[in-house]
């Protein structure tokens, strides 16, 4: 009996075109822009103005803040413009804009692990220097600063590291390739994130839909060391939601409210690890990353390593360019991702997939009324009461949804995409949290 | 270049629908649905095909020209209210009763509440319980079920007549309902055969069919109609024990509307409970109050009562009963 | 016969007197000692209950307006010229003098001038499309059109029109009661001094990009030019973030910024028709 998280969730399609598809180079665009906020937290600080020349892996924006990320630049070539640029957020936030000269890389960056120092020789310190100077935010697609995530606050106790290999949204297949071509590499990650947080055991979380991937890890933590484990997981989404993956390894349950670190976990993406292994081994900062591009009307559905910056529209073309029937273009997946109003958009640190729909099944269903059967409630991970939640919403109940501990919603859309009313819940619902947020937010 | 559509997440969508829902129950009906038809003949179809004219017919009128709001009788809801209501009605009835039922039924059970979603009755029930009280004699004249042979209507005990009977005579209810006196055997009981009643409720088999077809679909879950049957087995299992004068517990499942009731009219999307728990209370709700107007009340069956009595609670459970939270 | 008719009497009355009993105790023992003057104040208020005032209901501001004993800041916008002295009479205090307003809506933006680039397709409320993005058209500061302001007004005084995609204020039902304007995500809707005989100049753009980026987004933007504050003659207009604003208790409306503006942001209401450039600026009424 495989293990899962015990409540709610929903099984859409798995529809992961790409699974098949090795990662490969995307080649390099004309022109990107970097927005100096692709991490949850302060926007960084611009470092170059109009007219500088940059390398690849220079530092371009300075983290400003405790919860805040450094910024490299991803190419080489000269700054057209630092300005403001739309990116996922839907609105225009200041971004380095640079157009491509070549391929120069900063002198300090090695292509290759340094061969000539042991790797346990890394202490704690020199590890999340490395995270922090490599600008690496979680890269599952909330994008919370690592180095942060990797300082756990005074008085807690990790354990566990968690390894999210689960990718349970459909389509995308970045993070299953990576632990196909990286599996050495993930583990050497592993190990330095084990270091970092102190912690002798790591378990990697797997869902069985991808056999391939858990062969791999396994032989590949066999062969080596040392305290890692491999956990198959039952398909079942939102299982690469934090607290449902914990719940489903370890069975134990984050409060509300509470951090993962709270029960003595801390959970990291394999993207995250692999970025972490680069940074230490090879001095790289968090300048590319692999992107799912994927459809069921596009050409050539692949997965691509592709620079932070890279407008969407190139690793569309990539795929086989645009079809004329796109309704939808998705910045991650189809479940979490952020629908896109153009193809200007760049990919940033937290961008897991670019996903095509046709413009027939781009568009919602009418909402009808709500004839209560109760699948939301059966579906929700977190225990809620998603139709009652947006009626609250509705009349603006303030006190009656923190009451009904909707700040408790993670956002996986189960409710949404079960409705047979075809409600809008989850549109509600964040619009809820975040007029409890305030009202919480005023209270202190 | 194309305007893109964009929306908040999620963009996929289970493919779920009320009608699929609606549909799915109406299919689970069918084989209950034939039974009527095999035990009462062409009768069971006429009262089935009014009623299902009737409240699609008024539910059209209704949002057309009453509320002035778009018609939505094509998702079915209306189609259930008819079948389910002409279930609870004998096969001989006048049909123009029929149309007063589904006048009722869709007019003051649901529609009078905002139609589908809000109202708080099984509007089937409603209709039901009008004609139940208004027309007693009617509704509880039972034709002998056999089949398409055309016989005067004679008017049939029904099994759970002889309940208050045993009681009264305080005779064992074995010896009261044994196949000698007239009464059937467990058998009998379970495929509807030869039993008097409401064209759609006798066949427990058939019935339980269309439950597993539910199931099997994921339109419904188990909790509700379990709740119900266990509580009715133990309460029921329980009074026989004490005093065997009282009917045993697979006489309560099988006989009278328990099955019907319990699997396609508790089990009312709107009507019933949200979270887990809040089912169990309600189908434990409905299952004592069955037996207790059954053993004690006037009236020979319960269920209809019981659905509707617990339906008004099924608000003030959704308040206190909430889901497990993940922690 | 007769006695069944004997026993209903006696034991409805039973009950009745029981019942009674019963609720006189309850209420002795829960009873609440309240302020009279708060029923007195009620009794004079509308009673419509509408909430214009910020408060829940009438007696919510009864309340508050006995709790504070003053007026300052607590009025009701329904209740006419008369309302607010008698309160201020009953309770001895001296009720301010109320300049009427009304909600003016800043964005000029409809279909015409700010052409649509993308289709929005969730749930229909101007808050939840504000926090996804920056809507339908280019410009990340105009009007979304899905009516959060009608659905918050209790008066029916504004209503999305279809064929410009904006909100239209209906000046005679308007309370100036301020809902709209919180209920609008994006702070277009603001009240104003209704003014001499209604007519109110005022930039009708909350954009504030650059020029060049407001420009493309919509073609009645305020670009933050400044010529229109250049040509004011009484300085009641400043430009502040690339956006004009005009503070209508120093704006003498003489009109000058409205011919002067190179967009037609600013707009002017309730004029009698000029015989020439009617149609530039786009007049109402």
């Amino acid at each position: 009996m495989l293990k899962t998280f015990t409540l709610g969730g929903i099984h859409p399609p798995d529809e992961k075109l790409s699974s098949g598809s090795a990662i490969v180079p995307l080649p390099l665009p004309e022109q990107v822009k970097i927005p100096l906020s692709q991490h949850i937290g302060v926007p960084a600080l611009p470092l170059v103005k109009k007219g500088d020349r940059v390398k690849v892996g220079q530092l371009v924006g300075e983290a400003a803040g405790f919860i805040s990320a450094n910024v490299h630049s991803s190419v080489s070539g000269v700054v057209v413009n630092v300005e403001a640029v739309v990116d996922t957020s839907g609105y225009a936030r200041p971004a380095v804009v640079i157009r491509v000269e070549g391929d120069e890389w900063d002198k300090s960056i090695g292509r290759q692990e340094t061969p000539d120092r042991y790797l346990s020789a890394f202490s704690r310190e020199e590890i999340l220097t490395a995270v922090q100077a490599a600008g690496i935010v979680g890269m599952g697609g909330a994008t919370f600063p690592t180095r942060v995530k990797l300082s756990p606050p005074a008085g807690s106790h990790p354990e566990l590291l968690i390894i999210n290999g689960v990718e349970c949204e459909p389509f995308l297949t970045a993070d299953h390739r990576l632990m196909i071509e990286k599996s050495r590499e993930l583990l050497i990650g592993t190990r330095f994130l084990m270091k970092a947080l102190g912690v002798e055991q790591a378990v990697i979380g797997i869902e069985n839909n991808k056999p391939d991937a858990i062969a791999k890890t396994w032989e590949a933590v066999t062969k080596h060391t040392l305290g890692i484990k491999v956990c198959p997981l039952k398909v079942k989404y939102p299982q690469g939601g934090e607290k449902q993956l914990i719940q489903a390894i370890t069975g134990r349950r984050v409060p509300s409210g509470a951090l993962p670190i709270s029960v003595g976990v801390v959970v990291h993406n394999v993207g995250t690890v692999y970025a972490v292994y680069e940074a230490i081994t090879m001095h790289k900062p968090l300048i590319e990353r692999v992107v799912t591009v994927t459809g069921k009307s596009l050409a050539r559905p692949g997965n691509y390593l592709c620079r932070v910056g890279t407008p969407v529209a190139c690793l569309i073309d990539a795929a086989g360019g645009l079809p004329g029937d796109t309704g939808k273009v998705i910045s991650g997946g189809p479940m979490m991702g952020k629908a896109l109003a153009s193809t200007d958009v760049v990919v940033t640190k937290g961008t897991s997939g670019v996903l095509v729909i046709p413009e027939n099944e781009a568009r919602r269903k009418t909402a009808r009324d709500c004839i209560r059967c109760a699948k939301c409630v059966r579906v929700c991970p977190m225990g809620l009461e998603p139709y009652l939640l947006m009626t609250l919403g509705e009349y603006q109940q303030v006190e009656k949804l923190e009451r009904a501990r909707v700040m408790d919603c993670i956002e996986c859309g189960s409710c949404n995409f079960t409705c047979p009313a075809h409600r809008p819940l989850l549109d509600m619902i964040r619009l809820d949290k975040s007029r409890v947020g305030q009202v919480i937010k005023s209270r202190k | 270049m194309n305007k893109f559509i964009v929306s908040p997440s999620p963009h996929v969508h289970g493919g779920d629908s009320i009608e699929r829902n609606m549909y799915g129950v109406l299919v689970a009906l069918l084989p209950a649905l034939l039974c009527s038809i095999l035990f009462f003949g062409w009768g069971a179809l006429y009262v089935t095909i009014a009623a299902v004219a009737s409240t699609m017919f008024f539910e059209y009128i209704i949002q057309k020209y009453l509320l002035k709001q778009p018609v939505t009788i094509e998702d079915g809801s209306a189609i259930i209210t008819g079948v389910l209501l002409a279930f609870n009605l004998p096969s001989t009835i006048p049909l123009w009763l029929v149309v007063l039922g589904a006048l009722v039924a869709i007019g003051i059970g649901k529609m009078s509440f905002g139609g589908i979603g809000n109202n708080i009755f099984n509007p089937a029930l409603v209709g039901r319980v009008f004609l139940l009280i208004s027309f007693p004699v009617q509704m509880t004249t039972w034709p002998v079920p056999n089949g398409f042979e055309t016989t005067d209507a004679v008017t049939a005990p029904t099994p759970l007549l002889l309940v208050k009977q045993a009681l009264r005579t305080q005779k064992p209810f074995a010896e009261v309902f044994s196949p000698g006196e007239g009464g059937h055997s467990l058998l009998e009981l379970g495929t509807g055969s030869g039993v008097g009643g409401s064209l759609g409720e006798i066949s427990a088999f058939a019935l339980l069919l269309g439950f597993a077809y539910l199931l099997l679909k994921r339109v419904i879950t188990w909790h509700v109609p379990v709740s119900i049957f266990l509580t009715i087995a133990l309460f029921s299992g329980i009074l026989h024990w004490i005093n065997p004068a009282y009917a045993g517990p697979l006489f309560h499942l099988l006989s009278g509307g328990v099955m019907l009731g319990a699997i396609f009219m508790a089990t009312d999307y709107v009507t019933s409970p949200m979270s887990r728990r809040g089912m169990w209370i309600y189908g434990a709700g409905i299952g004592t109050l069955t037996i207790v107007i059954r053993n004690f009340g006037a009236y020979p069956e319960g269920v209809s009562f019981a659905i509707l009595i617990m339906n008004a609670f099924t608000p003030l459970i959704n308040r206190y009963c909430k889901p497990k939270r993940f922690a | 016969m007769s006695n069944i008719i004997i026993y209903t009497i006696v034991s409805l009355c039973a009950i009745g007197i029981v019942s009674a009993v019963v609720l006189y105790l309850v209420a002795r023992q829960f009873r609440v000692d309240e302020d009279p003057r708060i029923d007195q104040v009620e009794a004079l208020l509308p009673g419509a209950n509408c909430g214009g005032c910020g408060k829940p209901g009438c007696r919510g501001l009864a309340e508050a307006i006995v709790r504070a004993n003053s007026l300052e800041g607590l009025s009701c916008p329904v209740g006419g010229e008369t309302t607010m002295p008698a309160i201020a009479a009953v309770l001895g205090l001296e009720a301010g003098t109320r300049v009427p307003r009304v909600a003016v809506v800043r964005c000029g933006g409809d279909r015409e001038r700010r052409s649509r680039v993308n289709h929005y397709d969730g749930y229909p409320s101007c808050a939840v499309e504000h926090a996804l993005y920056r809507g339908e058209s280019a410009c990340p500061f105009g009007c979304l059109g899905l009516g959060d302001c009608a659905r918050a007004c209790t008066f029916d005084a504004i209503r999305v029109e279809e064929a410009t995609g904006l909100p239209v204020v209906r000046e005679e039902a308007c309370v100036a009661c301020n809902a709209c304007a919180k209920a609008c995500p994006r702070g277009i809707i603001e009240l104003r001094d209704k003014g001499v005989k209604a007519r109110r100049v005022f930039v009708s753009c909350v954009n504030r990009d650059r020029g060049v980026l407001a420009r493309g987004a919509c073609g009645a933007a305020c670009i933050g030019c400044g010529k229109c504050a250049k040509d004011c003659s009484f300085e009641a207009i400043v430009v502040e973030d690339n956006l004009a604003y005009i503070d209508f208790r120093k704006c003498r409306l003489c009109r000058k910024c409205v011919s002067s503006c190179p967009t037609g942001a600013i707009r002017e209401v309730n004029f009698p028709s000029r015989k020439v450039e009617l149609s530039k600026v786009g007049i109402e009424n």
